[in-house]
């Protein structure tokens, strides 16, 4: 498995409440699982904004910023202003 | 968790309690039989600062907490079931709004919604579709800076006289959210009368024949429309019906142990018949079990707690079969008397059953809730 820094490692314990006896892996696409609905798709909003302690705005919304736990957290990163993976 | 309400809160939940018994309980009623609220009480509404009141005060609004919030949807509901559904959709929209719009326009229409100047309704059922919301069949075409909408929308509570409309609409098959002012051309209202329920609430239906719109009045992209925005809109939504549906549930009570107390069958006040005893208990403990569950998804909304989704979903669930319980035990206990014209329990039975049915029909919460993980308390 490849090896997860902190911000990687909440949005997987996070995902990991919806995605139960799988081990959902930093790049894998979480819409290819299923289960990737509206009752999903604002608590990962409310877990991001208020872990990270940042706003998701209207130009963030594209499924590609939230496909996988790599992309949540480069998102994360962007908002932040610091470099993926930092 | 604290569970106690703060002296600010218990002193809003005084005001909140005495207007309602003033200004809406004596009539709610006659605008029942009538089909609509006066003007005049929704002035009364802006001016104290509840339509909008969520919306902080950055945006113009009275910044309520969400506790204090679901103490104004509980007395209003207790009041008017139909008053209470025109603070409900009125506050999703400019929830939504503040939270999707476009800046120009947040900044254009916020401030006059928080301060109930403007109203605000939701588009979103249509003819073939009701809890299959991806499934909208409106469109929304992409024309130079505008969009250009056709379908129609129907049950908008309402609609017969708001003045912007939280529409859904799909773009190219996404799904997308678009604000629309009554006077846009292309949009014509169609008043919806006799319904069985939250007669008041002044349903109608929209027909959007080419109706356009600024390309800025999309909230959220396509393909967000219902996952984002409408997911937003209908968290406040189910919260509030669940508050709304409380309200109903106590007004139920009351009434019942009013009339328990007066009426004697058999020699002795109904309230003292072990059948009639248990209605009342069993209403006792729904009402404060369903406080309980608001209070909690509350006190989760306030900190932000993704979790709140969840149990906002289950204190929906709970309290409008409650209401809708305790509304045909309310009946029940009065007999041909609450079946009566202008009986306040018969309106709170048919009222009750709208709440199982809006913001997620219970057989959809029954659906959802169980994929939830729920944390222990």
């Amino acid at each position: 498995m490849a090896e997860i820094n902190e911000t990687q490692s909440k949005i997987k314990e996070f995902l990991s409440r919806f995605f139960k006896n799988h081990d959902l892996q930093p790049g894998e696409d979480i819409f290819s699982l299923g289960f990737v609905n509206s009752l999903l798709a604002m608590q990962l909003v409310a877990f991001v904004e208020k872990e990270f302690d940042l706003t998701v705005e209207d130009e963030d919304l594209d499924l590609d910023n939230f496909r996988s736990i790599d992309a949540i957290s480069a998102l994360i990163a962007k908002k932040r202003g610091v470099p993926a993976g930092a | 968790m604290n569970l106690d309400l703060t002296p600010a809160q218990r002193a809003a939940r005084e005001r909140f309690r005495a207007f309602a018994n003033e200004r809406i309980v004596p009539f709610a009623d006659a605008w029942d039989r009538e089909e609509a609220i006066p003007r005049e009480l929704i002035a009364a509404l802006g001016r104290e600062g509840w339509l909008g009141s969520i919306l902080p005060a950055e945006a113009g609004g009275a910044g309520l907490d969400r506790i204090t919030y679901g103490l104004l949807i509980e007395e209003i509901g207790r009041a008017c079931s139909s008053t209470r559904s025109l603070l409900t959709v009125h506050d999703m929209v400019g929830h939504a709004l503040r939270r999707w719009g476009k800046p120009e326009i947040r900044e254009r229409h916020l401030p006059a919604l928080a301060r109930g100047e403007r109203l605000g309704a939701l588009a979103l059922s249509e003819p073939n579709v009701g809890s299959d919301a991806a499934s909208i069949e409106t469109q929304a075409v992409e024309d130079g800076e505008s969009f250009v909408l056709s379908g129609r929308k129907k049950w908008t509570t309402f609609g017969q006289i708001a003045d912007l409309f939280l529409v859904f609409a799909k773009v190219a098959g996404q799904p997308a959210a678009f604000l629309v002012e009554r006077d846009a051309p292309g949009l014509s209202i169609v008043p919806i009368h006799g319904m069985h329920g939250t007669r008041a609430a002044m349903l109608a239906e929209l027909h959007l024949e080419g109706c356009r719109v600024p390309g800025a009045a999309m909230l959220g992209r396509p393909g967000f429309g219902i996952s984002h925005v409408a997911a937003t809109a209908l968290e406040l939504g189910r919260y509030s019906v669940a508050w709304g549906s409380v309200g109903i549930l106590q007004a139920c009570l009351e009434a019942s142990q009013k009339y328990a107390a007066e009426r004697v069958q058999f020699g002795a006040p109904l309230a003292e018949h072990p059948l009639i005893r248990a209605m009342l208990a069993e209403m006792i403990a729904n009402v404060r079990a369903g406080r309980l569950l608001c209070l909690r998804a509350g006190f989760l909304q306030e900190r932000s707690d993704p979790a709140a989704f969840a149990e906002t979903m289950v204190a929906k669930y709970f309290c409008s079969k409650a209401a809708a319980k305790g509304a045909s035990d309310a009946v029940q206990i009065q007999g041909a008397n609450g079946c009566a014209p202008d009986s306040p329990v018969a309106r709170y039975l048919r009222d009750s059953k709208v709440m199982e049915i809006i913001e997620g029909s219970t057989q959809i919460q029954q659906l959802a809730i169980p994929r939830f993980d729920f944390p222990e308390l």
